[in-house]
């Protein structure tokens, strides 16, 4: 197989991107990297269907979140054992107020189900429209938008954000801003 | 599906944070299996939005190392499958 400049490029340009989908999607860096490589390598199998000019984020996008339904789901969630894995891989180390949300969200977004899951990062993190962010998941806009906001409710629920932290760093951050100066 | 009621911004990011009141289920069904009581009312606004800035912190990270070496040498593994040799990421 030979690949045009132009489509290599658009597909290493949604890398960093994917990898961060399939991360929020698993939780866990090898097994989103596994998951991009299939996702390439699925997308290269079948460029013909992709219409140039159209979107290639959108369409990988749509690939590697079918193939997470369809293939990593059926295998067991195995998270539970990765609590700080994720990120511990990470090669730029977040500070440590830092890390201690990510791994607070992390959890959180671990226990949203699936479609609604995918639905927040598309929207919230991903940057991809609700139009967008509906036709990768194969359902209607006003689907995408309900499953955002519960998906938004619910990670506020289980990370107790609400109205009364709305000064600065919030309580866990000024904790381990303290403990550290102590 | 859209009935002209909801001022603007229904699509785009902003968008993130200015639908929460269109908080009905999609199916019954649906509703049934996510066992969601409907958050009533939808979150402050500062809560919107530190939600979205924690997520966008957490993928930007990701985002933030580019692209693996694993990725590039498959790449160019793939494109040189034809064109000889085809085994080992050269160069």
């Amino acid at each position: 197989m030979s690949l045009d400049n132009a489509t290599r490029d658009s597909i290493l340009a949604a890398i960093p991107n994917l990898r961060a989908f399939g991360i929020s999607l698993t939780g866990n860096v090898d097994r989103a990297d596994d998951l991009v490589q299939e996702t390439i390598l699925r997308a290269l199998k079948n460029i013909d269907s992709f219409e140039p000019g159209t979107n290639m984020s959108a369409w990988l996008f749509t690939i590697l979140r079918n193939l997470f339904r369809s293939e990593y789901r059926k295998r067991k969630r195995e998270v539970e054992d990765a609590t700080g894995m994720y990120a511990d891989s990470l090669k730029s180390q977040p500070e440590q107020a830092t890390r201690l949300e990510f791994e607070e969200l992390r959890a959180a977004l671990e226990k949203l189900p699936d479609d609604q899951r995918e639905a927040v990062i598309l929207v919230g993190a991903s940057g991809f429209s609700y139009e967008e962010a509906a036709a990768i998941c194969g359902c209607a806009v006003g689907t995408i938008k309900s499953r955002v906001n519960r998906a938004r409710n619910r990670l506020a629920e289980i990370m107790s954000i609400d109205d009364l932290d709305d000064l600065g760093p919030d309580r866990q951050t000024r904790a381990v801003l303290t403990a550290d100066r102590g | 599906m859209r009935r002209g009621r909801d001022g603007g911004a229904q699509d785009g990011r902003e968008g993130f944070e200015m639908t929460q009141s269109n908080d009905k289920p999609e199916k019954p069904m649906q509703r049934a299996r996510t066992g969601d009581s409907a958050p009533s009312g939808g979150l402050s606004r500062e809560a919107t939005i530190k939600i979205g800035q924690q997520l966008r912190a957490m993928y930007d990270e990701v985002v933030k190392e580019g692209v693996p070496d694993r990725f590039n040498d498959l790449l160019k593994r793939l494109d040189g499958d034809d064109k000889g040799g085809g085994k080992g990421p050269h160069s």
